[in-house]
């Protein structure tokens, strides 16, 4: 055995033994296989073709073209001309013009003023090179041979754009004043929005876990209502209290609603749940024996607050920061609705891309919006790391005792800001069923006619309904078999390496990014997932893939909460690992699932962003009928819609808790 | 340690249980490593059918990870293992043979403790009747019948561990390996299902490998202990021929108490401490050399304050190895008396001994008091010194 230790260098240089594979190994890779090329094919290959999109340039090349005209016989050809040349002679077309996008045509004829169809003059034409292309209708020719054709077949051949590479749309699009101007407005509008959101979030937060104000759990409720309605609302609520009509228009001292104030109120309204949330959990797990120290030091209120509170909710703080930034940066519905002429960046894309048909440059600003957010992203998967390192196992959970100087103003900041919320709701409401605020305030129905409005009518709110169910079936179904993948199946380290990491992109794009994207990947008829642009399937899937990421870290959470040794265990009793998968995983984590489906179905219900580039005539969807509603200066239509929407959501909710309460008492008897 | 005591050794009486040509588990030349960092480095064990076998070290030493190798859930770097004759090296665990416990027990928490215990044998041919009265037999076995409906959860630890060996000989396993099945039980309940395992495993006869880092629980329980450090193993012996003959200073140091003085060798025979020449077994060792001398503080044989009264009745005529102690401290430890000697023969140094109320009271042992002790030759131990 000594003689064992004193061998330094083992011979463990050779090759390492490999396991053999068994069914169920083969299985897993088979299923991960499936799963992780899912996560490419909705996310990596859209963002990939997307970000080529963003590169390329595309441009008439006038030089790579040669012609032949042959005279009034049809047989004794003129001289080989350049369409350059011809051009230059017949000024047909500008030099500006010669810009055009992947789509760009330019027809043959415009060379030749003296053209007509009818004449017994051919015309030949060749490339310079092999890339130079053009159609003849819509076959595709290319080449350096000579085609010949009679003038009524000429007529139909146009000449096709090379594309370069470059970052030309880049400086084109920094060089356009108003377009870089929205660039310094996001940022502005999310700058600000953050930090007032994360003080009103901290504060909330700090209330509900330090102090003894009542209703704790009333507030909490009510602080989360914001996540079951589209960001929309709050900009027509906005619009109804302080607009060009709204009741409360003095109170903006001559400022109009229209713009920053607008943004920033709204931004902060549908931001505010997901930055309480953080921030909660961050303080919820501070650790009493600090607080106790800190007593024990007799330090000042203030001092315990500054020294203890605020570092142990630091990571808390930057995390939802973190998020807030990025979805108020990459948010649209609220600008567009709100944001009158103050230029913001998301909504550029929509106008690049809805209103002027200009993909590349939507291509352009899309990349640009992913940089914050990607930033964003990485920044806080830091923060997360070294959080996880803070927590030790044995923190004790701190329990305040009451003090009316700290309780009273707790509870009152509590109160003010659940009124904003409910506020909100309730305007929105109110101008839902009534005639036309503020004017007429009879009830009526009229506003919930929606098959009377251009929108999508009862129909939206139909396929609304069947896209939130789908997502949450498929959904769950997918993240939670990626997640059991990544966290259960042992080998194959890289491939699940690459597959986390997949599954953790989509929280750094933007859900318009992902929306176009998804134009440039699927709308391409070369592409044999092109059958599915226009249907509820790739709506699904987008919705599935935007929302991807927060779904498979709670089912991640769940799985890592089960004995890494249930796999070893059945795998030494011989049963094969989705017996134990069905019998034993999928019940344990039945409360982690039903929370994933209830998160993606109301996301599915209120989410905008990326839908609103997908969807066709026979999908249109609540969540956008809202915003072609408002659009169309139907504005008590939209907040009624929207109210559908929160309507549904707060019923799937309580579904969601029946189901969990009376599915749990049966599957979960051992808790 | 004093389970080791109450068995008097005597070197040929190791129990052994199968043929020893014939092993049912070969493991040889087995390494791991994870990254540079080497876990196991060229183990090479046989073991014999029926055997029940511990492996013992400190936390850390690689007892897991050889277990795991067994189990074909953490692969070998390199080495070959063979079970009843097939060559398991790289099989995946499922194609292995055998049940497993582990520290957690790892019991399927929505499944009654029946549901459990029928999960390896569902889904194999068997009827669901046949499945039942299997089921119900393995209850019987580890006496748990009247819980057959109840959850986990609703179960204490010790009962958890039992349902943990019922599941994982429900399967009939050729080898059962358990990894410190009983480290989460407090003392009591620890002690008494040593014995009920030990039982189990006797009538089962199946081929048995434990791991633990409690040498009381491997020396009461096991037929042969692996005694493993830093990825190596030590020793493998039974359990008194590790107590009594410790091959390296890790295992004396490990396994009991030691006393531990620098010596040098100073001819074939004897050996130097402090300043005195000392008698005992050199072999192996060139004159001159620097060694570890070890003695238990068990074997520390107390002769009274006239040792020549006592040499008369039963010790040879000139007894080897009599030091004159001086008694600094006594600690009664129930079953005996700890007792801290200083000896101008030995140097600094204390001298640690165990003494027999008996003892003590016959000789008038007491704190203060100079006695003479005698460190027996075939007691003291000689280990090289590492530099
Ligand atoms: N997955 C791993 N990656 C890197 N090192 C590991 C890994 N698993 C174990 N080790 C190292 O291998 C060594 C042996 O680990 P092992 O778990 O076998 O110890 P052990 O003897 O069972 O200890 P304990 O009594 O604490 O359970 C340890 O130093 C451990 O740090
Ligand atoms: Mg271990």
């Amino acid at each position: 055995m000594a003689i064992a230790l004193e061998t330094a260098h083992p011979p463990l240089a050779g090759k390492h033994l490999r396991q053999q594979t068994s069914r169920d190994d083969r299985i897993k890779l088979g299923f991960m296989a499936v799963i992780g090329l899912y996560l490419v094919i909705a996310l990596g290959a859209p963002l990939f073709v997307m970000l080529s999109k963003s590169l390329s340039t595309y441009r008439f090349d006038l030089t790579a073209y040669e012609f032949q005209v042959s005279d009034g016989t049809g047989a004794n050809w003129g001289p080989v001309v350049t369409a350059d040349a011809l051009n230059r002679q017949a000024g047909a077309v500008a030099e500006a013009d010669l810009s055009t996008n992947s789509d760009g045509r330019l027809a043959a004829t415009k060379f030749f003023p003296e053209f007509s169809f009818r004449s017994p003059v051919n015309y030949r034409i060749r490339g310079v090179d092999e890339d130079a292309a053009f159609l003849v209708g819509s076959t595709l020719e290319k080449g350096t041979a000579w085609r010949e054709y009679d003038s009524g077949t000429f007529r139909r051949v146009v000449l096709r754009p090379a594309r370069t590479i470059g970052l030309e749309n880049f400086s084109n699009y920094f060089s356009t004043p108003a377009l870089a101007q929205s660039i310094y407005n996001s940022v502005l509008m999310a700058a600000i929005s953050t930090v007032v959101t994360v003080s009103i979030a901290f504060a909330l937060a700090y209330g509900l876990t330090r102090s003894c104000m009542p209703l704790k759990g009333l507030f909490r409720g009510i602080l989360t209502i914001p996540i079951l309605v589209p960001s929309l609302l709050p900009g027509i609520a906005l619009v109804y209290l302080f607009g060009n009509q709204g009741v409360f228009k003095d109170w903006l001292l001559g400022y109009s609603i229209y713009g920053p104030i607008g943004i920033v109120i709204g931004s902060v309204f549908f931001t505010l749940p997901h930055a309480f949330l953080i921030i909660l959990t961050a303080l919820s797990v501070a650790d009493a024996r600090h607080y106790e120290a800190a007593a024990s030091l007799k330090a000042s209120k203030w001092r315990t607050f500054r020294t203890v509170t605020v570092p142990g909710a630091r990571y808390g703080i930057v995390s939802a920061a973190f998020v807030v930034f990025t979805l108020v940066i990459t948010d649209f519905g609220l600008p567009k609705v709100i944001g009158g002429q103050y230029g913001m960046l998301a909504v550029d894309i929509y106008k690049q891309v809805i209103g002027q048909q200009n993909f590349e440059m939507g291509a352009v600003v899309s990349v640009i919006l992913l940089v914050p957010a990607v930033l964003a992203f990485a920044v806080d998967r830091r923060m997360q790391k070294r959080q996880v390192a803070l927590l030790s196992a044995r923190a004790v959970p701190y329990a305040p005792k009451p003090n009316v100087r700290v309780d009273a103003p707790c509870f009152a900041f509590a109160c003010l800001v659940s009124l904003f919320i409910l506020g909100m709701i309730a305007m929105c409401q109110v101008a839902a069923v009534v005639k036309f605020w503020p004017y007429d305030l009879t009830l009526t129905t009229k506003n919930f006619a929606f098959d009377l409005m251009d929108g999508g009518g009862w129909a939206a709110y139909g396929n609304s309904i069947r896209l939130a169910l789908l997502t949450a079936l498929f959904g769950s179904l997918v993240v939670f078999a990626g997640a059991y993948m990544v966290e259960k199946a042992d080998g194959f380290r890289f491939g699940r390496g690459l597959f986390h990491f997949l599954a953790m992109m989509p929280m750094a794009v933007p859900g318009m990014v992902l929306g176009l994207a998804y134009i440039f990947f699927f709308n391409n008829p070369a592409n044999p997932l092109n059958p599915i642009y226009g249907t509820m399937t790739i709506l699904v899937v987008c919705t599935v893939t935007h929302f991807y990421t927060v779904a498979h870290l709670t089912a991640l959470t769940a799985l890592k909460q089960m004995d890494p040794e249930f796999e070893s265990v059945a795998a030494s009793l011989k049963q094969p690992f989705h017996r134990l998968f069905f019998r034993v995983t999928v019940p344990v984590c039945l409360p982690a699932i039903l929370n994933i489906a209830i998160y993606l179905f109301v996301n599915a219900m209120t989410t905008v962003s990326a839908v609103v580039f997908l969807y066709a005539t026979d999908t249109k969807l609540a969540s956008v009928a809202v915003l072609n509603m408002d659009d169309a200066g139907d504005i008590a239509p939209a907040a009624a819609m929207g109210m559908m929407i929160f309507y549904t959501n707060v019923a799937a909710k309580l579904i969601h808790a029946l189901i969990a309460r009376g599915l749990l008492a049966r599957t979960q008897a051992w808790r | 340690m004093r389970h080791a005591l109450s068995i008097e050794p005597t070197p040929t009486s190791l129990p052994r249980a199968a043929d020893p040509a014939a092993p049912y588990l070969e493991i040889t030349d087995l390494w791991k490593a994870y990254g540079d960092f080497v876990a196991l480095r060229d183990i090479s064990l046989s073991i014999a059918r029926g055997e029940f076998i511990c492996f013992l070290g400190p936390s850390g030493c690689g007892k897991t990870t050889l277990l795991r190798a067994v189990a074909g859930l953490d692969l070998q770097s390199q080495g070959t293992i063979l079970q009843g004759g097939r060559n398991i090296s790289t099989l995946p665990a499922s194609s292995r043979d055998y049940g497993i416990v582990f520290q957690s027990y790892a019991l399927f928490p929505n499944l009654t403790i029946e549901q459990n215990i029928a999960f390896g044998l569902e889904n194999t041919g068997r009827s669901k009747a046949a499945v039942a009265s299997r089921v119900s037999e393995l209850l019987e076995t580890v006496g748990l019948s009247a819980h057959g409906k109840k959850y986990p959860a609703q179960l204490s630890g010790g009962q958890q561990q039992r349902i943990a060996l019922a599941r994982a000989i429900a399967i009939s396993p050729g080898l059962l390996l358990l990894d410190e099945p009983l480290s989460a039980l407090d003392a009591k309940v620890r002690v008494h299902l040593r014995h009920e395992i030990k039982a189990l495993q006797r009538k089962l006869g199946v081929t048995t490998i434990m791991v633990t880092h409690d040498q009381e629980e491997a020396l009461a329980m096991a037929d042969r202990i692996v005694v493993m450090n830093h990825g190596i193993i030590e020793q493998v012996g039974s359990p008194t021929e590790i107590y009594r003959y410790p091959e390296t200073l890790f295992v004396a140091d490990f396994i009991g108490e030691t006393n531990q003085f620098p010596a040098r060798v100073v001819r074939g025979g004897e050996v130097e401490i402090g300043h005195s020449a000392f008698c005992c077994a050199t072999d192996g060792f060139a004159a001159g050399q620097a060694a570890t001398a070890v003695v238990r503080p068990v074997d520390i044989i107390p002769h009274g304050a006239h040792a020549h009264a006592v040499n008369a009745i039963d010790r040879p005529a000139t007894p080897q190895n009599l030091i004159d102690a001086e008694v600094r401290e006594m600690e009664f430890l129930g079953m005996f008396w700890r007792t801290r000697l200083t000896a101008p023969r030995l140097g600094e140094r204390t001298l640690v001994a165990d003494f027999s109320v008996n003892a003590v009271r016959r000789l008038s042992i007491e704190t203060g008091g100079v006695i003479q002790v005698e460190i027996p030759r075939e007691r003291l131990l000689l280990y090289p010194r590492s530099a």
